[in-house]
């Protein structure tokens, strides 16, 4: 299927989020879509899958004009996108999740879906438990799904928006050969949206590149990096040199702690990090890593062992009481844990920020604008949270974090930051370990945990197997232990 | 998707239309006629000042009801238990007034802060029960199941009147237990002003209160909220306590104003009564007074309705009711749009 855009346009208020942008995709194709945060990508993308109307334009597959009016609509069409945030949690199963998007419902014995869905779950190299809730699911995990959802419906487009932050290097390879085969051997056509630029250069065949909501152009691939880099930004400034303070007194050390899920059983690990220090967590997804530094946010209990908080023993912990204690939390899905839709950024900074039995409107206001100055934003005190784009609510989110805070838990810091951003969100993570604050990190990115770390933790099978000072080790080492190797 | 947007401003409007187009059929299916009808409802609601004040009485506990509800659901949660609750305010205004006789501001004051209290008792029951893993729906029908046992019992045992006999009702109270009303109404001024300061009271919470940013950020997305962190328990807890204590005030009202003592069926529903009230307003703040307003006079004019034609007064209640169901129903317009595309997408497919 040949799918043209024809000088889409869209604003959402004063912001001009796509400016007449037109492109085109030839079947077979896999074609990266490139640009920084708050590009268009996104808005772009959704026009595309039926999600929102444009302003002006039109969309053509094989030729004929399209109006879409659902996501629905545009599945039945062909099209088919998997969203960079996955909205909401439904309270259903797997299996129900998938039969619930079909034509026929609940008629289909349950059984026979399973199995399909089992096979189909095979085909393209992920592993599906139909009986479980999609809440207990990785992130990556409910992409594979919404995936193997779209396939069944019949997609001939596929619209990936970031599908891999958040995911493992063995998930995302898994997802890149069968991408590969949909476009090769099914004759699908591919769009991935993604900052990251090597894996671009890996699987697509070209490049559109977005600047502030106009195409800036495009590239064959592979072609050199800079030359990406330069449609994007323009230029890149050259990184500050990273401070490697000592690590001070312990913020938190773990003893003989484990954890406990339907899944999987952490071993008893010990763990200490100090003040000032950053240590990273790697691992395959759901290696254990994830509900140990959920454990030590007191969002999971302990299943054995114990937990010292700053030298002091903390029974019983709980979130509420860990964030008195200057412990933080950042989890990975930031509309389902972190932001709250339907709220403005001024209301949450009222919510973290009480001053008073009474909300302080004009003092909210000026907190939330003084935020979004120092994190650079792109929203107004009075946008909802969930109008913004995924780098500026990750952005939003780091806002939130009190300026005393004094351990720093994070699920995948940088998900959906381009370049800039994370190295400015870095910037600020380091800025905080210099004012005493300890980081914990878990990343799927080994480059990142490899470049960030003081220490790197290495998990598998729920088990703490090795840690290593970052310094002495390198990628290639670091993707063999984290694959079980010794 | 690209709907006006006046359109959901005036969405009530549209189903209270189609209900009025609906039981007028009903009605000419009777044999009766409609203008006549909803002629003698206009004029038993507010017919003359007696009338209009009978309209404000009945409004008055509903409008404490609903109030207390817009609380709870903006936390999130599903009060179904406040008719149990009113029961209860009901019990603790009837428990001071059976057993205490002091000075009429006094006594009522009394009366007034037990009916809350017991109110916010039965709530946080199901507060507690809901953190125990009973949904509040669940846990909120076994309370008002056990409201109305306790309620029989003691008119039955400890509270049966001296005379005996009647399972029907308690003896009535005395004199300076009961509200002072107006005439020969049971509109009471001190009930009204209650209801007003009520009202104030929750746009101030939810307007303007850091607890009521925080209900709403529980009532959204309880994982992030215990992120930001509002602690869901105290804010559950406490958000049912409140509902319960409007609750059982709207029940100590019923029994000090309406009734002048402790009977079965005290409530007469109006529990439920405000559920549908909250919904029809939409969850919002400003037209809830009104609709309750509109279900008050729907159902005491239903009773001139009976006295003129030969119509039964549940008319009233057939009206509310098919109006909610509508409401319900033009509220899910989005899902039923959406359903109606994916029909139309699988027949495009096959
Ligand atoms: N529903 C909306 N309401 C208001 N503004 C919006 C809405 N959706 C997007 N925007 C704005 O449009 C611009 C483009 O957003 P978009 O989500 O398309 O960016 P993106 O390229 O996907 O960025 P990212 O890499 O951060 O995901 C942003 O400035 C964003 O704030
Ligand atoms: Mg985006």
């Amino acid at each position: 299927m040949r799918v043209e855009l024809e000088k889409i346009s869209k604003s959402f208020g004063p912001v001009q989020a796509n400016r007449a942008i037109s492109l085109a995709f030839e079947p077979g194709l896999i074609y990266g879509l490139l640009g920084e945060n708050g590009a268009g990508k996104s808005t772009l993308m959704k026009i595309l899958s039926g999600y929102q109307p444009a302003d002006s334009g039109r969309i053509l597959l094989d030729g004929a004009p399209q109006r879409f009016r659902s996501p629905l609509d545009a599945l039945a069409a062909g099209v088919g996108m998997l969203y960079q945030d996955p909205l909401d949690l439904p309270p259903f199963t797997v299996l129900e999740n998938y039969l619930l998007g079909r034509r026929g419902g609940l008629a289909i014995p349950r059984r026979r879906a399973a199995g399909e869905l089992r096979e189909l779950g095979a085909r393209y190299g992920f592993e599906v438990h139909p009986h479980e809730r999609i809440e207990d699911l990785s992130l990556g995990e409910r992409q594979q799904l919404e995936l193997l959802r779209l396939l069944s419906g019949g997609a001939r487009l596929l619209i990936l928006d970031e599908p891999t932050t958040g995911i493992s290097a063995a998930q995302k390879e898994l997802l890149f050969n069968s991408l590969r085969s949909l476009a090769r051997d099914e004759g699908k056509t591919l769009i991935l949206v993604s900052h990251k630029l090597d894996e671009v250069q890996e699987l697509c065949n070209r490049a559109y590149v977005l600047r502030k909501g106009e195409l800036a152009g495009e590239a064959e691939l592979p072609c050199p990096n800079k030359r990406l880099v330069g449609l994007m930004f323009g230029q890149l400034p050259s990184r500050p040199a990273r401070p490697r303070p000592e690590a001070g007194p312990p913020r938190l050390e773990l003893r003989g702690a484990a954890v406990r899920s339907p899944r999987l059983r952490t071993q008893p690990t010990d763990l200490q990090v100090g003040a000032g220090e950053v240590l990273g967590l790697a691992g395959l997804e759901g290696s254990g890593q994830e509900l140990l530094l959920r454990a030590c946010a007191g969002l999971l209990p302990l299943a054995a062992g114990e937990l010292y908080l700053s030298g002091v023993p903390q029974r019983r912990l709980d979130y509420l009481t860990a964030r008195q204690l200057g412990v933080h939390y950042l989890a990975a899905g930031r509309l389902e844990e972190g932001l709250v839709s339907g709220m403005t950024l001024s209301e949450h900074m009222a919510l973290v920020n009480p001053n008073g039995l009474f909300v302080d409107r004009a003092a909210s206001k000026a907190q939330a604008a003084e935020r979004i100055r120092q994190y650079q934003v792109v929203a107004r005190p009075r946008s909802r949270v969930e109008e913004l784009s995924g780098g500026n609510q990750q952005r939003f989110l780091f806002g939130l974090l009190p300026p005393d805070a004094q351990l720093i838990l994070a699920e995948h810091p940088t998900r959906g930051l381009d370049l800039r951003s994370s190295d400015w969100i870095w910037g600020q993570l380091d800025e905080r370990r210099k004012q005493g604050a300890a980081i914990v990190f878990l990343s799927a990115e080994l480059d990142e945990i490899l470049e960030r770390s003081d220490r790197i933790a290495v998990f598998f099978a729920g088990r703490l197997s090795r840690v290593l000072p970052a310094g002495e080790t390198s990628v290639d080492e670091l993707g063999h232990l984290i694959g079980g190797g010794a | 998707m690209s709907r006006p947007a006046w359109l959901p401003r005036l969405w009530p409007l549209l189903p209270s239309f189609v209900a009025l187009l609906l039981t007028s059929l009903l009605l000419l299916a009777f044999g009766a006629s409609p203008p006549l009808a909803f002629g003698a409802i206009w004029e038993g609601a507010f017919g003359n000042q007696d009338r209009l004040l009978t309209t404000v009485a009945f409004w008055i506990p509903l409008m404490l009801s609903s109030l207390g509800l817009l609380i709870s659901f903006r936390a999130g949660l599903w009060n179904i238990g406040i008719e149990g609750q009113f029961i209860l305010g009901a019990i603790g205004a009837s428990w001071v007034a059976l057993s205490l006789q002091l000075p009429a501001p006094l006594q009522i004051s009394l009366q007034m802060l037990a009916a809350m209290a017991a109110g916010a008792l039965w709530a946080g029951l199901a507060g507690v029960l809901k953190r125990w893993g009973v949904h509040e729906i669940f846990g909120g029908l076994a309370l008002n199941n056990l409201a109305i046992i306790l309620t029989n019992y003691l008119i039955a045992g400890p509270w049966q009147p001296p005379e005996g006999g009647s399972f029907r009702g308690t003896a009535p109270f005395h004199a300076d237990a009961l509200l002072p009303l107006v005439g020969a109404t049971r509109f009471s001024v001190v009930a009204l002003g209650l209801a007003l300061l009520a009202f104030g009271l929750v746009v101030l919470a939810l307007r303007n209160s850091a607890w009521g940013l925080r209900l709403k950020a529980l009532g959204r997305n309880p994982r992030s909220a215990l992120l930001l962190g509002v602690s869901s328990r105290r804010e559950t807890l406490l958000a049912m306590a409140f509902c319960g204590a409007l609750a059982g005030l709207g029940g100590a009202v019923r029994v000090l104003s309406w009734f002048d003592s402790l009977r079965q069926s005290i409530s007469g529903g109006i529990g439920y009564l405000a559920l549908m009230v909250v919904i029809l307003a939409a969850f919002r703040l400003l037209w809830t007074p009104l609709v309750a307003f509109f279900f008050a006079a729907v159902l005491s004019g239903s009773v001139v309705l009976q006295l003129r034609t030969q119509l039964h007064s549940s008319l009233g209640n057939i009206l509310t009711g098919v109006l909610v169901l509508l409401v319900l129903l033009f509220g899910n317009l989005d899902s039923l749009r959406a359903w109606w595309a994916e029909w139309r997408a699988g027949r495009r497919r096959s």
